[in-house]
């Protein structure tokens, strides 16, 4: 076992929140047609305010800091963020579409000591990133403030999320990382809005499409095996649970609203009224999420995919069971094995998710 | 053993927590992940920059955790030595000025 992999099991024990993503503003500057936001200011939180929930999160234990959006850099107060959280020695990752980083913003970010800056690029094609993003010139801007970060000797990922309209792009993307010597991560991930709207769930790649993603070995390595069909369950599997939300790790809103995780909007206090700890501990919503294993989902407890599918409790949520399939997953797992899940033979409509899976590039460094 | 007078300060590039009484430490530089046990933990915790390496194993470590001297004197020395290769401790023969602050302890 990795140390880390020691010390995720030692929060768990603990029930140590180790790892919290905290979107600052939902503002952005692009507009990107997949998005799952609302961008008007409902009323973030101020400096003072997120200044104080990071000092509750430090004393909570949390050690690995996502700040997201929007955009974090729509934020004014966004250096004087970052600087608080450094100074209480979080690992700080920035997620961004580095629009707005130019080479003084990139030497801050690399003296504040960022661990890691993903940036989301859609295709190495201007005219098909520049559509989802509708922002002209954006992908322009984008490969600019990546070869910013990068002088200043930063570790930058690319995250490509793949979708209709720029389904043939990831090669293309993987080879613009290679040259920007970052890493390439893919993401077939469409998830319903927020308020659970889900049209923009049309913008999902086709399973056929996703069946052919998961076949390359450039994204998955060893074929053959990725595409393996699922063994049998062990008591480990049914007594386990399916990942980290809630139980290790959670998600902050601009408006201080706490959910076990990005993808899983499920209100379980708000931080304008009570200490973080205090939700992380007596969350009556939190503690029902931690509760569920493997054995008491009552369709999936049956599936031949149990032990292997990447299930997520929180598209389950948004399809109105948290305990129910994610169908999502389950054509993800149709698609890369070819076995049917047990959602699909009780005759379930399968597809009406985006996928969840994240692909680390094997090729690119 | 007498120890030579070594100043120690965090690195500002890294960052660190601690859990369950184990200080989490990750490089920001190459994101190299540490975990230190208790005397260490106490170690790093006193690295202001202003104490002496030679004081902090007196007056914190042979206390607190029972050790010889000269023994706790050459652990301390080596383990400063392996942080410092690793950019996460500074060592210096003279007090570290604007040294990091003192990381948060988890409830």
């Amino acid at each position: 076992m990795s140390l880390l992999a020691e010390m995720n099991q030692k929060a768990l024990t603990l029930g140590i929140p180790i790892s919290v993503h905290l979107d600052i503003t939902y503002r952005c500057n692009e507009r990107c047609v997949h998005c799952y936001l609302d961008h008007d200011d409902h009323g973030e939180m101020t400096t003072a305010e997120i200044e104080d929930i990071l000092n509750q999160l430090s004393a909570a234990g949390v050690f690995f800091l996502t700040l997201s959006g929007g955009e974090v850099l729509m934020r004014r107060d966004f250096f004087e963020i970052v600087e608080h959280a450094r100074r209480l020695l979080f690992n700080v990752k920035l997620k961004t579409n580095g629009v707005m980083i130019r080479e003084p913003e990139a030497r801050r970010i690399r003296e504040l000591g960022v661990e890691q800056v993903q940036i989301s690029v859609y295709s190495h094609r201007p005219e098909v990133h520049d559509a989802i993003t509708k922002l002209p010139g954006s992908l322009k801007r984008t490969v600019e403030a990546i070869r910013f970060l990068k002088s200043q000797g930063l570790k930058v990922v690319i995250a490509n999320v793949l979708m209709a309209s720029n389904l043939f792009d990831n090669t293309g993307v993987m080879a613009l990382a290679k040259e920007l010597g970052v890493s390439y991560t893919l993401d077939p991930t469409i998830t319903p809005k927020m308020d659970g709207d889900t049209s923009i769930l049309a913008l999902r790649i086709p399973g056929s499409e996703l069946k052919q993603v998961f076949r390359s070995q450039e994204l998955v390595g060893n074929v053959e095996e990725f595409c393996a069909p699922p063994p049998p369950p062990g008591e480990d599997i049914m007594d386990g649970f399916p990942c980290s939300a809630g139980h290790t790790a959670c998600y902050i809103t601009p408006y201080g609203d706490v959910f076990p995780c990005v993808q899983f909007p499920l209100p379980s206090g708000n931080l304008r009224q009570q200490k973080f700890i205090d939700i992380w501990r007596t969350s009556s919503q939190l503690k029902e999420v931690r509760s569920i294993r493997a054995r008491d989902l009552p369709t999936c407890s049956t599936c031949a995919h149990v032990g292997t599918c990447t299930r997520c409790p929180g598209l389950a949520y948004m399809e109105g069971n948290m305990r129910g399939p994610s169908t999502a997953d389950c054509e993800k797992s149709f698609q890369r094995t070819g076995v049917p899940s047990a959602n699909m033979l009780l005759g379930a409509r399968v597809g009406s998710n985006g996928s969840l899976i994240q692909i680390q590039g094997a090729s690119c460094t | 053993m007498v120890i030579a007078e070594k100043y120690i300060a965090r690195s500002s590039a890294i960052a660190a927590r601690l859990i369950g009484g184990e200080m989490m430490i990750m490089s920001a530089v190459d994101s190299t992940f540490f975990t230190l046990n208790e005397v260490a933990t106490v170690i790093w915790q006193s690295a202001d920059g202003r104490t002496a390496l030679s004081d902090i194993v007196t007056s914190k470590i042979c206390p607190q955790f029972e050790v010889d001297p000269d023994q706790a004197g050459r652990d301390a020395e080596q383990f400063v030595s392996d942080l410092s290769q690793h950019g996460i401790l500074m060592v210096s023969e003279q007090p570290i000025l604007n040294s990091p602050a003192s990381p948060p302890e988890a409830q």
